[in-house]
């Protein structure tokens, strides 16, 4: 039976990019893995918080088109304007801040879950190390984000957090200043965070979300703990 | 057996079976030319990573101007009682850049240790209200006497002196000197330890005492 003329198109296109490509063999080798015998709910838990980050840069994105990173009163004014005026702009703003809430609890569970799996262990330690540094710019866009409403707890919340990294010794005080723009809160503090938020880290997050996956699909993922290897039973009686 | 083309060959290659280089040339030309190549991008890499390294380190290294800010009339200040005054650390971010600095006028019967005794160089006592634990600002509380601290309970004397809470030092202070006008002004700040001996000012949560000056040393922006 022929093909509808629409579906013949899309093939159409599909194919004209596929052999100038070959995308479609990369993308059979990513999405067609043989996965191990019980994977079960908990293996989705890394994909879970790849989505929150994608909905993250998403709704991120859409705020920043209202955000104004301006320290004497324009920052605070934006996001007002945007919570209450702005046709569902508290809606966004809510999936953003609960969702940040949400990628840090998923990345823990995450972790959790290859941790008790053993999966950290050979090959695949360097997925923990790039999941270890993942893990810290999570929380670094945590920290940086929390600024940005620029009231006063997002204010005190980040002069605390500024101290406390003063406080490592040696180059916490190095690392403090580096982070406030200056030895006091100043007039750069809040864009220095703002660019950190919204351009560095997220991009820094891509990047190690990709060789993440990467070595996720090169490596295969772990067999539950509980799995025994199948004993040969004919091996066996021919040892015997 | 050598080949005939040898003899042309460079001595530092032809050891190593390797072709390319001719007599009197210490380097193959395809080596060379990867050579400039990795180097020309490593030139431009450079040029732009450098100068953006260094926008952003430099407020570690960039050192503020001193600042002198009238806090009021010197009756305005009694010796036995701190009074709140608001200044301006940070210019050009409105009320984000100001803080609060308890002041009171110098108090023989209580100002004895060493290093404020004098007088003439402390004519007023000015304390910072940021908390040396985390940061957060501390209140006078006159009826006991103690500033205490809304965040972990932490409490200081009427001299700064912690007496309980996690703070690891006493409450910062800042210079102080007398206009000509008779107004008090309110210079930089300072830290101290204990003993109230000062130091060039530290972030809240460093310690001064012991091991703690080393670990927390002074920053290049601030003066010493
Ligand atoms: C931005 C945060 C992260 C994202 C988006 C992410 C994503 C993923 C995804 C989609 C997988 C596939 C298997 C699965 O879902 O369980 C995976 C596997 C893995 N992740 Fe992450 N991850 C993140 C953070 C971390 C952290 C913090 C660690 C640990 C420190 C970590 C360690 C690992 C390891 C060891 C594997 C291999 C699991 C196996 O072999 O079964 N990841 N990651
Ligand atoms: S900030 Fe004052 S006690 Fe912690």
């Amino acid at each position: 039976m022929p093909l509808h003329p629409v579906a013949e198109a899309g093939v159409t296109v599909v194919d004209w990019i596929d052999e100038r490509t070959s995308l479609s063999g990369a993308g059979r080798w990513m999405m067609f893995r043989k996965v191990p015998k019980g994977t079960n709910w908990f293996y989705t838990l890394g994909s879970a918080t790849m989505f929150a980050f994608l909905s993250q840069a998403v709704t991120g994105v859409f705020l920043a088109m209202y955000y104004r990173p301006d320290a004497t009163g324009g920052a605070y004014e934006s996001v007002r304007h945007l919570t209450n005026e702005v046709f569902l702009g508290a809606f966004v703003r809510g999936m953003h801040l609960w969702g940040a809430s949400v990628m840090v609890v998923l990345v823990f569970l995450h972790m959790g879950r290859t941790f008790l799996w053993g999966a950290y262990k050979y090959p695949r330690e360097l997925n923990w190390i790039i999941g270890v540094v993942l893990l810290i710019l999570t929380m670094v866009m945590a920290l940086t984000g929390y600024l940005l409403p620029f009231d006063q707890r997002a204010y005190w919340a980040t002069v605390v957090a500024s101290n406390i990294t003063g406080t490592g010794p040696i180059v916490g005080p190095y690392l403090a200043d580096f982070l406030r723009g200056g030895s006091e809160f100043g007039a750069t503090t809040l864009s220095r965070f703002y660019a950190i938020h919204m351009l560095v880290v997220p991009g820094l997050i891509a990047a190690l979300m990709g060789a993440h996956l990467y070595l996720v699909a090169k490596l295969g993922t772990t067999a539950p703990p509980w799995k025994k290897v199948h004993k040969d039973v004919k091996l066996d009686t021919i040892e015997a | 057996m050598p080949s005939k083309h040898d003899r042309y060959k460079s001595k530092y290659t032809v050891d190593r079976q390797v072709p390319g280089a001719f007599e009197g040339e210490t380097i193959t030309r395809r080596r060379f030319m990867t050579g400039t190549a990795h180097t020309a991008g490593a030139v431009a890499a450079a040029s732009f990573t450098l100068p953006a390294l260094g926008l952003a380190l430099a407020p570690v290294f960039e050192r503020e101007p001193h600042r002198w800010e009238i806090a009021g009339p010197v009756d305005m200040f009694p010796d036995d009682n701190y009074i709140p005054v608001v200044v301006t650390l940070a210019a050009g971010i409105g009320q984000v850049g100001k803080t609060t600095v308890y002041v009171r006028k110098h108090n023989a019967a209580l100002d004895t240790d060493a290093y404020d005794r004098n007088p003439r160089t402390h004519p007023f006592i000015a304390l910072s209200d940021r908390c040396a634990h985390a940061g957060c600002p501390v209140r006078w509380v006159p009826a006991a006497e103690r500033f205490a601290c809304p965040c972990h309970g932490g409490v200081y004397d009427i001299l700064g002196r912690r007496v309980g809470g996690p703070p690891p030092r006493p409450l910062d202070r800042f210079f102080t000197r007398v206009s000509k006008q008779g107004l008090v002004e309110i210079g930089p700040r300072y830290s101290v330890n204990s003993e109230l001996k000062p130091f060039s000012p530290r972030g809240p949560g460093e310690p001064l005492d012991g091991l703690g000056q080393y670990l927390y040393p002074a920053q290049f922006d601030e003066r010493k």
